[in-house]
Order: C-alpha cells, then sequence, then structure tokens
C-alpha cells in the first residue's frame, strides 16, 4: 500500500506541474506551430494541431521583408545603449555602493519608475529640431535610459557586497581607487555585469514605444516591424507569427543561456539581499 | 601618499556622467512636458505655443475620453495586479519544494518575462480571434457561447488583463521563490517541534514573513501595469472606440496623432503624479520594513 500511495502522490505532482507550465508555455507553442502553417491551416475551422509544416512564412518575413534589416537596426540599438549604459552606469553604481549616496540612486532609478512617454513626447520636439529623427544617436540614448537605471538597480547591491578590504590593501600598494575599481572590483563582479547586460539588452530589444515615434524606415527596430505586420488589409497570420518567432528567439535564448543570473536581475530589489 | 585628482574627487567624477545623463534626457523633458501642459500647443496650429495658465487642464478634466481613461487605467491595474499576486503566490507556494523538473518549470517561468509584449500580444491576438482563434473553438467544444474578447467592448478590458496575468504572474511567482529561499529555517523548525499544522504554519510564519517582499513586489508591478503600453496597442490600438484606452494610451494618440501637445502633457502630468504617488509608496515600504 506503501508503493501505491507514493505512486499515487506522483502522478498528483506530475498533474500539478503540467497545469502549471502548460498555460505558461502553450502560446509559444501555438505561436511556433502557426508559423510553420499555410495560411488554409491557419484559418482552418476547428484548429489543426496536425498539419504539413512550411517554411513559407519565414521566406516571407526574411526576404520578402527585408526583415534583416530591422535585426540589425535591433542589435546595433541594443548593442550601443547596453555597452554606454555599462560605461557609465558601473562608475556611478560603484560609487553609490561604497560613498552611501542613496539619493542619487534615487535620482537615477526613478527613471524606471516614471512613464516612458513623459520623456517621449518632449523628445519627439527636440529631436525632430535637430534633425535627428530616424536616427540611430536619437535611438541609442533614448535606450540608454531604459538600460541605465537597470545597470544601477542591479550593480550597486553587487558593489556593496564586495569587501572593502580587497581595494584597501591594493590601495595602500599604491593603486589609485579608480583602478582598484577597473582591475580588483570590476572583475570580481563579473556575475552582476552579466545581469545588467542580459537585463537591459532584453528590455532595449523588446522595447516598442520608444522606436514607433523616434525611427522611421532607416533605423525602424524589429518591435515596430512586427507591428507593422498587421496593418496590411488581410492579415497574414503565418508570416506574422514568423515574425514573433523571429523576434523573440534571440531574447529566449540568451535567456536561457544566462537563466540564473535574468532570475537574479528581475527579482532583484524586491528581495533583500 | 599624493592621491591624484580623480581619485581625491572620486566620489564626484564617478556618478557625474550618468547623473548628467538623466538630467538632460529625463529632468528636461520632464520639466519641459511640465511647462507644456500650461500651454495650448498644438502642433498642427500656426499659433504656436501660448501660456493659458489652467486653460488646457480645465479642458482635460472635462473631458469624458480622459476620465474613463484614468478610469480603466486603474481598472487594468488592480485587476491585473490581484490576479497575478495571488496566482503568484499560489504556485511559488506550491513549488516550494525541490522536485524533479522545478528546473524546468523555473526556465518556463522566465519565457513570458523576455517575450517581446507587442509579439505577446499578436499571438493572444490570434488566440482571441473571433472567427479562427483557439480559445472560441475551446468555448464551442465546452457547449459555450462565442465570445467577441478583445473585440467587444464588454470583454475588452477583462481580455487584456488575462494577457497581463498570463505574461507578468511569473514575475510575482519568481520574487516570491526567491523570498522563500531567503527565510531563515528557524521559526519554521521551532514552529513544528510546537507541533504547528501545515495551515498555521503557511498563514502565521510563512505568509507574515513574506509580506514585505511580495508587497513590494506588488507595488514595483502596479508601476508597470499603470504604465502599459505596448500590449494594449498592439491587441486594440484602444479600441474598439474607446473602450481599452488607458492613460498612456489616451496620452499616446494626443501626442502622435491628434497633435494637441498642451492637452497631452496635461495628461501625462496625471499619470506621473499617479505613478510619482506609487513610487513614494514603494520606498515608504522600503524604509518601513528596512528592506
Amino acid at each position: 500500500m506503501v508503493i501505491s500511495r507514493k505512486i499515487r502522490h506522483k502522478i498528483l505532482h506530475t498533474l500539478l506541474i503540467l497545469i502549471i507550465l502548460i498555460p505558461i508555455i502553450f502560446p509559444f507553442i501555438w505561436m511556433v506551430m502557426s508559423s510553420i502553417k499555410t495560411q488554409v491551416d491557419i484559418i482552418a475551422w476547428p484548429p489543426r494541431f496536425i498539419f504539413k509544416p512550411t517554411l513559407i512564412n519565414f521566406e516571407k518575413v526574411f526576404i520578402e521583408q527585408n526583415f534583416f534589416h530591422y535585426l540589425k537596426n535591433s542589435v546595433i540599438v541594443a548593442v550601443f545603449a547596453v555597452l554606454l549604459s555599462l560605461i557609465i552606469g558601473l562608475p556611478a553604481a560603484y560609487s553609490i555602493a561604497r560613498f552611501k549616496q542613496k539619493k542619487i540612486a534615487v535620482f537615477i532609478l526613478v527613471a524606471r519608475l516614471l512613464p516612458g512617454i513623459s520623456f517621449l513626447m518632449p523628445w519627439y520636439i527636440v529631436f525632430s529640431r535637430l534633425h535627428l529623427m530616424d536616427s540611430y544617436t536619437a535611438l541609442i540614448l533614448s535606450h540608454i535610459l531604459i538600460a541605465l537605471p537597470l545597470v544601477v538597480w542591479v550593480m550597486s547591491p553587487y558593489f556593496d557586497a564586495v569587501p572593502i578590504e580587497l581595494e584597501e590593501a591594493a590601495m595602500v600598494d599604491g593603486l589609485p581607487q579608480q583602478k582598484s575599481f577597473i582591475m580588483i572590483v570590476l572583475p570580481l563582479s563579473t556575475p552582476g555585469i552579466v545581469t545588467a547586460t542580459t537585463l537591459s539588452f532584453i528590455f532595449s530589444w523588446n522595447n516598442f514605444m520608444f522606436s514607433q515615434v523616434l525611427s522611421q524606415q532607416k533605423t525602424r527596430t524589429l518591435p515596430i516591424a512586427v507591428y507593422n505586420f498587421l496593418s496590411y488589409v488581410e492579415v497574414d497570420w503565418g508570416a506574422v507569427m514568423a515574425a514573433a518567432v523571429a523576434i523573440m528567439t534571440p531574447a529566449i535564448i540568451i535567456t536561457m543561456i544566462f537563466q540564473k543570473y535574468v532570475v537574479q536581475g528581475l527579482t532583484a530589489g524586491a528581495v533583500k539581499g | 601618499m599624493k592621491k591624484d585628482f580623480v581619485e581625491r574627487n572620486i566620489k564626484y567624477i564617478f556618478p557625474l556622467p550618468a547623473l548628467i545623463f538623466v538630467v538632460v534626457l529625463m529632468v528636461f523633458p520632464v520639466c519641459y512636458t511640465f511647462y507644456l501642459s500650461f500651454t495650448d500647443w498644438t502642433l498642427t496650429n500656426a499659433s504656436g505655443i501660448n501660456f493659458v495658465g489652467l486653460e488646457s487642464y480645465f479642458n482635460v478634466i472635462k473631458e469624458p475620453r480622459f476620465l474613463a481613461a484614468i478610469g480603466r487605467t486603474f481598472y487594468f491595474t488592480f485587476g491585473a495586479v490581484i490576479f497575478e499576486g495571488l496566482l503568484g503566490l499560489t504556485i511559488a507556494l506550491l513549488l516550494n519544494k525541490n522536485f524533479t523538473g522545478k528546473g524546468i518549470i523555473k526556465g518556463a517561468l522566465l519565457l513570458p518575462l523576455v517575450a517581446t509584449p507587442v509579439a505577446i500580444g499578436i499571438v493572444w491576438n490570434l488566440f482571441y480571434d473571433p472567427t479562427i482563434g483557439i480559445l472560441n473553438w475551446v468555448l464551442s467544444s465546452l457547449n459555450l457561447p462565442p465570445n467577441g474578447f478583445v473585440t467587444d467592448t464588454a470583454t475588452v478590458m477583462p481580455s487584456l488583463i488575462l494577457v497581463d496575468v498570463w505574461q507578468w504572474t511569473p514575475m510575482i511567482t519568481l520574487i516570491v521563490m526567491a523570498g522563500l529561499a531567503g527565510l531563515s529555517s528557524e521559526p519554521f523548525e521551532s514552529a513544528i517541534v510546537d507541533g504547528a499544522n501545515p495551515r498555521q504554519v503557511l498563514f502565521r510564519i510563512t505568509l507574515p514573513m513574506l509580506m514585505p517582499t511580495l508587497l513590494t513586489a506588488l507595488i514595483l508591478r502596479s508601476i508597470d501595469a499603470l504604465k502599459t503600453y505596448d500590449i494594449i496597442y498592439a491587441m486594440t490600438g484602444g479600441g474598439p472606440g474607446y473602450a481599452s484606452e488607458n492613460l498612456n494610451i489616451l496620452a499616446f494618440k494626443y501626442s502622435f496623432q491628434y497633435f494637441r501637445m498642451g492637452q497631452s502633457a496635461v495628461m501625462l502630468v496625471f499619470l506621473f503624479i499617479i505613478v510619482s504617488l506609487f513610487t513614494l509608496g514603494v520606498m515608504k515600504l522600503r524604509t518601513r520594513f528596512e528592506l
């Protein structure tokens, strides 16, 4: 009887996991399935779970719609925004941690909390006057405002945890503090930097509103391109789903590789530690 | 040993670039928006920027579309956050033990959080589609009447809230799981020694100890929910009619479709105030619980 209770417990447990798991991943499964269906299979009623897969939608997205152009833009904007955010954010986070500059921390973190649209309208006006609409400069600047608070948010507790004795020992040996920051503190904080980089990359990658206003054909990023697929007279669901798969894949691959770090970053701030 | 200039002033030099950046790209724009809220500026109008005092405020407050959008902003936020809190907490508690497959669930929980919201919205639109959507097929299989979901003014808000709940419940779950992992085991051990039953442990020990974490998570989530834009814009554009316009969507339309910058600025000031109140809430909580 003991064994059968164990088995029953195991079945219940598996069932529970499935009840949690299926609603979470079903939209992704359906998206991928739809992306390899023909239009006929997609609009079929009842919905088809078994069908002959096709790559025609991906062909449409990548060859006819010049998706690589938008992909390139998304990569350029995200990479530069993240790099620049690290360059100005890491020293700031270090200073906040070492000198307990709470007010500076709050000041930078407010950018994470305020609605993006309250900067976007003035940016639109100023960037138009400076002839910076549809420029990488404007987009990258706007995306730094997404990435910078994340860098500070993730990194200042991290720097705080690096024992100050390590630095003091180096400084006694004549190493200036800025050099000890670069040579001692930064290498010790690699996991934090990975977290900050991953998160800010993903948030920049997914951003819709800033690019929607500040970019046009030349610098348009992927989320806008995906959205624009909807504006055709008849929605080509297969192509739209292929575009959705294409935009999510990089972010999901990065997340799976750096899973531990992404969890840390997303839960940072709410959990003491 | 003599310190060089950078080292002597490191506490000013290190944060300076970030501070300048935030002042130029955030503080100035916010002040400018505030200034514009006292003007009647309409980009399509040749008369330029005229200072009109509170006139734009009165015009906006009289606008039924604006009042409805404020109501919807709160409806969406509280609707979504309450479900996310309950569901997220429940799932985290259910997963609070070691078992095979925990890693897979944790990985799956991350997927909605990192997926592009616009694309998520479009995928859910395919679910919700009245003629080909899988949800109506499920309803008809259960002999239930079909639903219009986001195409029907009566169901559009709950349908959007469901998408938000789907996307962000995992966030609460992950935060609560991290919080659970950080709880010290002592109170639990002594409770078991004292003969407490599982329910007592849950309600008397686990939940009270989790409260600060959960509250902070919910307020942070509320701040984001108040600003929801991507999913609503992608799924309905604020429609049908105006039935799913929240403040963010409405202000966006006023700015970039109608070019009524002055009135849009007024709406942004309101959104700004609402979000600031929640932000203050976060800070108050953090000091109170010494987080």
